[in-house]
């Protein structure tokens, strides 16, 4: 690597298939950190809890990662891609956690690549195709203030990596929430096109509230932070019966397969090959 | 037979001195991610580093980065390990990380901000004092986007000289 520019090495010439892509940050996330499991931790629990934080993350950042060169300009586009990036960063850190306390030893890897969509147990609201711009904004407020209000939770968790992974997520979706806050606000509060659409945006939204908070108790506070923008915005949040089901059941829409299809669709055609 | 350990002192400083992959005017010491340098009791070179963001892709390229300057100075026993709390903050850059920014146009951050549980502040216009341009210093300045080209950076832009900056926002 010398002094050599770090990245100019990816532009030489490759024609060998044994890689999936040529990069940087490759790394397991979690190399070099003290990986331990504390005495009376349940490990199951613990699997569960990060996988499926770190399912919601992968799959929201599937879908922001969607609206790039779609977006209406150039810096929603920088800004949706940017805040998937960090949610890829937290579900590779979770995903890493994960195969630590699981017992197999899997990696990132096998959990983004090599589950099927009955395995997920990401929250439905994080798969639903983007819609609209309202659709996109409205869903990442939903996700952003639970997901921050949980994660402040988990600072406190008795599992030191997990209160790690957490405590720095808190501060990437302080961000997160406050852009897709001030997006509500500015499209419920501006033409009357876009007040239809973010009016629109929340009543699809609204029926899948229900499904993130059936296993944590943040509930009050979330619903007292959209209840402030929405308010704010002039578009209530409309109250409605929610859907049947849950996502951390491993019930999903039909989106959320080809998302999947998709996003494995490199590793699964050459599933020996590494990064 | 006497064991020599290594110097502790000068493999601290070449730690120190390796670039930031997405920031190269700055050091790893200067940006705050160099956490530690110390010599474990079999004689290794442990150096402890500190992530920016989850996401950030240069990880990995520092860790390299920081072993091969070691070994490439005689120290035949480095290790690097990831220390993921406390979070890294912008208040960890020092202030001579800071004037180099300002000197390539970014704007270096202020005060990372305290977290209070409460209301989203959902005023839409700027919120926060103005970022002086880092090209002519004037405080007649705009946020144009709240994310940049890496994570860590916001665009700005000057009213009064009308250049684009970028800023390494607080966090």
């Amino acid at each position: 690597m010398s002094d050599d520019h770090l990245y100019m090495t990816l532009a030489e010439g490759h024609d060998d298939d044994t890689r999936w892509a040529y990069g940087t940050g490759f790394e397991d996330p979690l190399h070099g950190v003290d990986g331990a499991v504390p005495d009376g931790i349940d490990t199951g629990e613990l699997t569960a809890v990060c996988v499926a934080l770190a399912d919601d993350a992968l799959v929201l950042a599937q879908r922001l990662a969607e609206w790039t060169t779609r977006a209406p300009e150039l810096e929603e586009e920088v800004a949706l891609a940017n805040i998937g990036l960090d949610l890829l960063g937290q579900a590779r850190l979770l995903y890493s956690r994960a195969g630590q306390v699981d017992g197999t030893g899997r990696d990132e890897d096998a959990y983004a690549y090599f589950r099927d969509a009955d395995d997920f147990r990401n929250v439905r609201l994080a798969e639903l195709p983007n819609g609209d711009f309202a659709f996109s904004v409205a869903r990442l407020l939903v996700l952003s203030a639970w997901r921050l209000a949980h994660f402040e939770r988990l600072t406190a968790s008795d599992d030191p990596v997990l209160a790690a992974i957490a405590a720095k997520g808190v501060k990437e979706l302080s961000y997160h929430r406050q852009y897709a806050a001030e997006w509500v606000v500015r499209l419920g509060d501006g033409t009357a096109e876009s007040h239809h659409r973010m009016r629109d945006a929340l009543e699809q939204v609204a029926p899948y509230l229900d499904e993130l908070f059936t296993a944590y108790d943040v509930q009050d506070e979330v619903e007292a932070v959209l209840k402030q923008v929405t308010e704010t915005a002039g578009v209530p949040l409309p109250v409605c019966r929610p859907q049947p089901g849950s996502g951390r059941a491993g019930n999903h829409t039909e989106h959320l397969a080809p998302l999947l299809a998709e996003l494995q669709s490199v590793a699964r055609a050459h599933p020996e090959a590494t990064w | 037979m006497v064991t020599v350990l290594p110097d502790v002192r000068h493999a601290r400083h070449i730690a120190e001195c390796v670039p930031d992959p997405e920031l190269p005017m700055l050091t790893l010491a200067d940006l705050g991610v160099l956490r530690d340098v110390e010599v474990d009791a079999d004689g290794t070179v442990v150096v402890s580093l500190t992530p920016t963001y989850s996401g950030c892709p240069a990880m990995a390229e520092m860790r390299a980065e920081v072993a091969a300057r070691l070994t490439a100075a005689g120290y035949a026993h480095v290790r690097v390990r990831t220390v993921l709390h406390p979070p890294w903050t912008t208040d960890w850059i020092t202030p001579s990380g800071r004037r180099t920014l300002a000197e390539h146009g970014i704007a270096p951050p202020g005060p990372a901000p305290r977290r209070a549980p409460g209301p989203v502040p959902l005023t839409l216009s700027p919120t926060r004092p103005a970022v002086p341009c880092p090209r002519c210093g004037s405080a007649d300045t705009e946020e144009t986007s709240r994310f940049g080209a890496t994570s860590c950076k916001a665009l700005w832009r000057c009213r009064a000289c009308r250049e684009p900056f970028e800023y390494v926002k607080e966090i």
